[in-house]
């Protein structure tokens, strides 16, 4: 069959042309319905803003982030009596200008979340749509290791994880991805347990599809909307975790600029200098804030069931 | 009924074995060596090192030392801490308390202004305050709870001098443990005052523990109303001239509230969670301090056992509220 006659070309550009055209109409579509939601708009914006100030960190931060202005120490924020201009929202206690630690904070826990995610989402796919194709005994197996990591408080858990690997941001990561895998799984399983018995995945059995085929070209790419959605969620529990894995000092180390560790640093001068504490948690509750709101966005505009009227 | 409780606790022995198996090769998997912990800085000969080791079993291959540790689990022995040379299981009485209470105030906070906000929330759907409630439950979901502890903290002690910074009560108050919860005990004492004192430490970590199951059960009342609201039988029960009253307490409230109760007793291990960091911040002593602890200093057998104590806690009321669900919904009980 390498002989395809112009008729049968034809078709195939035509037929391209149209799935393309599907798949522009679903992005309308998708587009129409998150942006009813305005609150995901505004959370869209924001998490923009932030990829854009931890892309150009270095651009945007008045002052390097580690260094340390000897006759600066724990500067009020300008609009404050003693604050200086050349420190915005003033500097810590050992003088590093606080606005740069944060804007270089973006990077990492941008990175975390996409880390993450990247990580609990490849492996829970995997997991989950071998669970659910598989089912008997492989499938109670896989079940079995989730409820046991499910039996322990996420932060318990990652916490004697990143004891075992030792402190730092990377074993941080891994260990809140173990951590949050099980919802992936678990979701993964739901839907192909769904799909799996739908007829266009008989019918491509039918036609000779392999296993890995069914499971991975034929039943997956049905079953991501709740994983996106879940994504977004885990996205955000990602970040707060390793925020609080830093806070307990075993997430990133100083003088890393991570945004919970900064706030351990600050623990001892809270009744002193409320700026140390209130500017490096008002960055995670915003950046946690806009991924929560363009998560609500995406369910409402993937989830048919709440898509009336 | 009976089938489904066997049921549902068939499922929870091999999870419970996975737990143990876990508790047990994580701290033979954590760096560092017991004996050389429990020698301090004075350090240690290989000699007695080597005795050390086999007095506290870890000499022997690991199916034994595993086998030990079950039927200690069996027995209430989960050995002793290399820190206070306590036995765990004891420890733990004693802090449990401390978590609990706290863990029950912030439940408490949160069932009760999170079911009314989200009702309110669903019947006004789409009004400034359906958006406002909305609003601010997406805050307390999106909130890192170590950073609200701080603020109250400079607010309310630092700035307004209303709440103390650290502790269960002040140090003026000193009565006989009867129940380990602070508030029935400084109320038996008699003591003048110790009650008070009691609330004032108790108000903001409990505040900060349910800022998350707050928002999380206001969110969940809010849409289960919601889909209830739609259904046949409530359009029935206002169609034959219900008051508006009738209709949403009596028809549609019932039937939302069974995914809530599933959604609080998820909460549970959240509060677990939450205990570490709340209790870290106001220098709580619970069980979320005492681990946080204890892995910072490798206290091995406490870190074991605290996990295994934790998730048991967390298995078995996850097994009561299956159960409840089953109760309050026939559908699941008969599948």
């Amino acid at each position: 069959m390498t002989n395809t006659s112009p008729a049968t070309k034809a078709d195939t550009s035509k037929l391209e042309t149209e799935s393309r055209n599907a798949t522009k109409a679903q992005l309308a579509e998708f587009w129409y319905y998150f942006s009813q939601n305005k609150g995901a708009v505004v959370g869209l914006v924001v998490f923009a803003l932030l990829v854009l100030t931890a892309i150009f960190a270095p651009l945007l931060a008045p002052h390097d982030p580690d260094f340390q202005y000897r006759d600066s120490f724990l500067v009020p924020p300008f609009w404050e009596e003693g604050g200086k201009a050349a420190f915005l929202l003033g500097t810590d206690a050992v003088g590093r200008d606080i606005l740069s630690r944060l804007i270089f904070g973006a990077r990492l826990s941008l990175l975390v979340g996409v880390m993450v995610v990247t990580i609990a989402l490849t492996g829970g796919i995997v997991v989950g749509v071998v669970a659910g194709y598989m089912r008997g005994a492989v499938d109670t197996f896989i079940m079995r290791i989730m409820d046991i990591i499910l039996a322990f408080p996420s932060l318990l858990l990652a916490l004697v994880l990143v004891a075992i690997l030792g402190p730092g941001l990377i074993n941080a990561m891994i260990a809140i991805a173990i951590v949050l895998q099980p919802h992936f799984v678990r979701l993964t399983r739901a839907a192909v347990l769904t799909e799996r018995s739908r007829d266009y995945v008989v019918a491509a059995k039918v036609a000779g599809a392999g296993h890995m085929r069914l499971m991975f070209k034929t039943i997956l790419p049905n079953c991501l909307a709740p994983l996106i959605v879940q994504a977004t969620l885990s996205f955000s529990n990602a970040i707060l975790d390793a925020a609080a894995l830093g806070f307990l000092g075993m997430g990133a180390q100083p003088p890393t600029p991570e945004w919970g560790t900064m706030l351990a640093e600050a623990r001892e001068f809270i009744l002193r200098a409320w700026w140390v504490v209130t500017f490096p948690g008002l960055a995670i509750l915003i950046t946690v804030l806009a991924i929560n709101l363009v998560g609500d966005g995406l369910r409402d505009a993937l989830d048919p069931k709440l898509k009336r009227s | 009924m009976l089938r489904f409780l066997l049921g549902r606790l068939g499922l929870l022995i091999p999870t419970f074995i996975g737990v143990t198996l876990v508790s047990f090769a994580f701290i033979r998997l954590l760096p560092g060596d017991p004996a050389e912990l429990l020698a301090g800085e004075r350090g240690i000969t290989p000699e007695r090192r080597a005795e050390v080791l086999s007095q506290l079993g870890f000499d022997k291959p690991y199916w034994q030392q595993y086998l030990d540790y079950i039927f200690g689990i069996f027995q209430g022995d989960l050995g002793i801490s290399f820190v206070s040379k306590k036995p765990v299981l004891d420890e733990f009485m004693t802090l449990f308390p401390a978590t609990a209470e706290l863990a029950i105030c912030a439940i408490i906070i949160a069932v009760s202004i999170g079911i009314p906000a989200g009702i309110f929330a669903a019947v006004k759907r789409g009004s400034i305050a359906d958006q406002a409630i909305m609003g601010t439950a997406l805050v307390g979901y999106s909130m890192p709870i170590f950073w609200w502890g701080l603020l109250l903290i400079i607010f309310f002690s630092g700035i307004l001098g209303w709440t103390p910074v650290s502790g269960r009560i002040s140090l003026m108050f000193f009565f006989p443990q009867v129940t380990g919860f602070m508030l029935i005990d400084s109320l038996l004492s008699g003591e003048k005052g110790a009650f008070l004192s009691a609330v004032r430490h108790l108000i903001l970590p409990s505040i900060v523990l349910a800022t998350i199951p707050l928002a999380v059960i206001a969110r969940q009342t809010r849409s289960a109303m919601l889909e209830v609201l739609g259904e046949d039988y409530v359009r029935t029960a206002r169609a034959k001239g219900l008051p508006p009253r009738a209709v949403i307490g009596l028809h549609a409230l019932r039937n939302a509230l069974i995914p809530v109760v599933t959604t609080i007793g998820l909460q549970v291990g959240v509060l677990l969670a939450g205990a570490i960091l709340t209790e870290t911040i106001f220098s709580w002593p619970g069980i979320g301090k005492w681990l946080v602890d204890s892995i910072s200093r490798r206290d091995y057998l406490v870190v074991q056992g605290g996990l295994l104590l934790i998730a048991g806690i967390i298995m078995l009321v996850n097994l009561v509220v299956d159960v409840l669900y089953g109760l309050i919904n026939p559908r699941i009980r008969h599948n």
